[in-house]
């Protein structure tokens, strides 16, 4: 009785008061400064406890921290903080609505999962293992913070060096390979986002999001083309990020040969690609841009199908478990960008949902891949994890991640986009099925089959590099927030709701930022 | 003037682009440096080209040049002077792991080298792909 009044008295005491949203406003630089100061702190010292420390540490304040500013955002007012104290349309501003309070606190919670399982020794097979990760974790917030297109731009080159890194950490051939072809890639994007922005910036004047969107709704038409070709140049890079078709052809080579901890942490890169073009899409060229209107809802839907579809057949093609949970992923990116595609808040809401499950799904599914490839493991516990994480996948019930695709079938308004929709979703998730029970049917039924997937590689790699053991702890906390997400559907479903309409409503959003008081 | 600058800028881009697609990181590093550099003068031209002017507003009034791209260039500069240096290192690590600089790690003599690993089981070549 005494716990549970403990309990409330406290929790009343975290509700978001006034008080506490001036706080916030003033703490909203801490997801991107936090990261950044452990990260040159665990460059300091050489002692790997202490590295391990702050890495864990930083991550689970990351996920108290964002816990705290999510009610707060909930409230429905924009966070805004300046940097530098100037006044708006001169400072980069840094916001938080309803949308990148989510994103920040899964980003936290997948991050300390994955962080958790590096432990296991995955983190020993070089030096600064806990840096790159505490680095990339700090663009990704910044990217979800910012409010600004050229912020946009360095968050991305931070998380994306960040990323390199991780990567190749442990520098093994397939490794090294996936690699270079990642970074080439991601550095021929970069240059297209600068020419995007480049032609966004000589047309509009300005790089502050809510401004921009302000002044490509004012321009005539043939300005206006400048403004679709620049932001189309911008879906590109995004699409690249977020893995959709024809922009994904790396991702399950660089997924499957990153160290477990590293792939599990790599399922929120994607969806940062997805939550720039949901911002890009409502805000700048959303619904209000006059001659720019909507200029991302009829490419996105084409791309988002035939995601949908080079992810089944990869995923029914392939032989390994990591990579058939890399084409799962890229499954999973085409299935809510298709949803959000509508630019309905049925279906932004239904994709944000899905979103969230999937992602701390995928997190869990890529430890839960590389332990049942572990043979020494027990395998009973494993593959009871294996069943539950390939359920939550595959979105099958009982797990949210059905009530997710129920809620995205649900969005579609009865034309012609119906029949290819609900023939894709089930579709691929029969595909998924089928490939799953492949796949744990030879890892835990049928040794034999299962030994012969790619014992070639395995074995010279692991000439050059041990497997860490990884403990089995890590997924099972991650399928337990999913569980938690499954009973607590109905308050994540309406939280989606209230995010998509406060998407929809760009001009508020815009307002709420360009008039933040004070400054010099 | 501008027409200089657009087709420096060209120049730059395209035979970047044409750099990047060959097979060999070298040259696929040469040109993103060189895409890197007709981007950055791109975006200089972003922001209008004025020809000895200060990027100052005094209270006088008068010309001014637009600061803001050359900050950005300036920061795209030092971020891609550092993705350069790091796939340059990685190009390295590349060369020593599978013995050439090409991009999909294909070795200069790749069937010899599949048909002398592969000697263990059966005599059939395996594919490089297969192999690393």
């Amino acid at each position: 009785m005494i716990v549970m009044n403990l309990v409330a008295g406290l929790l009343s005491s975290l509700a978001p008061t006034p008080l506490h949203q001036a706080l916030a406003r003033d703490l909203l630089v801490l997801p991107v400064l936090l990261p950044l100061a452990a990260a040159g702190l665990s460059l300091m010292t050489s002692s790997i406890r202490w590295r391990r420390a702050l890495m864990l540490g930083t991550t689970l304040l990351l996920v108290a921290l964002s816990g705290w500013l999510l009610p707060m955002a909930d409230l429905g007012d924009v966070l805004v903080y300046r940097l530098g104290n100037w006044p708006v349309p001169v400072a980069i501003v840094l916001s938080v609505d309803r949308l990148a309070a989510l994103l920040l606190l899964l980003t936290a919670i997948v991050a300390t999962g994955s962080a958790w399982a590096a432990l296991g020794g995955d983190d020993q097979h070089g030096p600064h293992f806990h840096a790159a990760f505490l680095l990339l974790i700090a663009g990704v917030n910044g990217a979800f913070l910012t409010g600004d297109l050229f912020n946009l731009f360095v968050s991305f080159e931070l998380l994306l060096i960040a990323s390199y890194g991780l990567l190749v950490f442990g520098g093994t051939p397939s490794r090294v390979r996936s690699g270079v072809q990642y970074v080439v890639l991601n550095l021929v994007g970069s240059s297209i986002f600068l020419v995007g922005i480049g032609i966004l910036y000589s047309v509009t004047g300005t790089l502050n999001l809510a401004e921009l969107s302000q002044r490509v709704a004012l321009l005539d038409a043939p300005s206006a083309a400048f403004v679709r070709s620049g932001a189309l140049l911008l879906l590109v890079v995004f699409a690249l990020k977020a893995a959709l078709v024809p922009f994904s052809f790396w991702l399950p080579a660089a997924y499957s040969a990153a160290s477990p901890p590293v792939a599990a942490l790599f399922a929120i890169l994607t969806k940062v690609g997805v939550y720039a073009i949901v911002r890009m899409s409502t805000m700048v060229v959303g619904t209000d841009a006059a001659h720019s209107a909507n200029v991302y809802g009829d490419w996105l839907w084409p791309m988002a199908v035939a995601t949908v579809a080079f992810g089944a057949l990869a995923a029914i093609g392939t032989r390994s478990v990591r990579r058939l949970q890399s084409a799962l992923l890229i499954i999973s990116v085409g299935t809510m960008l298709a949803t959000m595609a509508l630019g309905s808040e049925a279906g932004l809401s239904a994709g944000l949902f899905y979103l969230v499950h999937s992602t701390i799904a995928a997190a869990a599914m890529f430890l839960i891949a590389a332990l049942s490839e572990q043979r020494e493991a027990p395998r009973q516990w494993t593959g009871i994890l294996f069943f539950v994480g390939a359920l939550s996948v595959a979105g099958l019930p009982p797990l949210a991640g059905f009530l997710g695709k129920v809620l995205m079938l649900q969005a579609f308004p009865a034309d012609r986009r119906l029949p290819v929709m609900w023939t894709l979703v089930l579709g691929s998730s029969l595909l998924a099925v089928i490939a799953l029970s492949r796949r744990g049917a030879a890892l835990f039924w049928g040794a034999a089959e299962a030994s012969e997937t790619s014992a070639l590689p395995r074995a010279r790699e692991q000439r050059l590099l041990p497997r860490a053991p990884l403990s089995r702890m890590p997924p099972t906390a991650l399928l337990l927030v999913l569980a938690a997400l499954t009973v607590g559907a109905g308050a994540l479903s309406d939280y989606t709701q209230r995010t998509a309409q406060q998407l929809l409503a760009p001009g508020q959003l815009r307002s709420q930022i360009l008039d933040t008081p004070g400054g010099r | 003037m501008n027409l200089l600058l657009a087709s420096a800028i060209a120049v730059l881009i395209g035979s970047g682009a044409y750099l990047v697609l060959r097979a060999r990181l070298f040259t696929v590093l040469l040109g993103l440096m060189l895409v890197g550099y007709g981007v950055n003068l791109f975006l200089l031209a972003m922001g209008r080209v004025r020809v000895e002017v200060p990027p100052i507003i005094t209270d006088a009034g008068g010309p001014y040049a637009d600061p803001l791209p050359q900050a950005l260039v300036l920061t795209a500069i030092v971020i891609g002077f550092g993705m350069t240096a790091f796939l340059l290192a990685l190009a390295v690590r590349s060369r020593s792991v599978f013995g050439s600089d090409h991009v999909d790690g294909l070795t200069d003599a790749t069937d010899s080298a599949s048909a002398s690993d592969s000697t263990s089981a059966s005599a059939v070549p395996v594919s490089p792909q297969a192999l690393s």
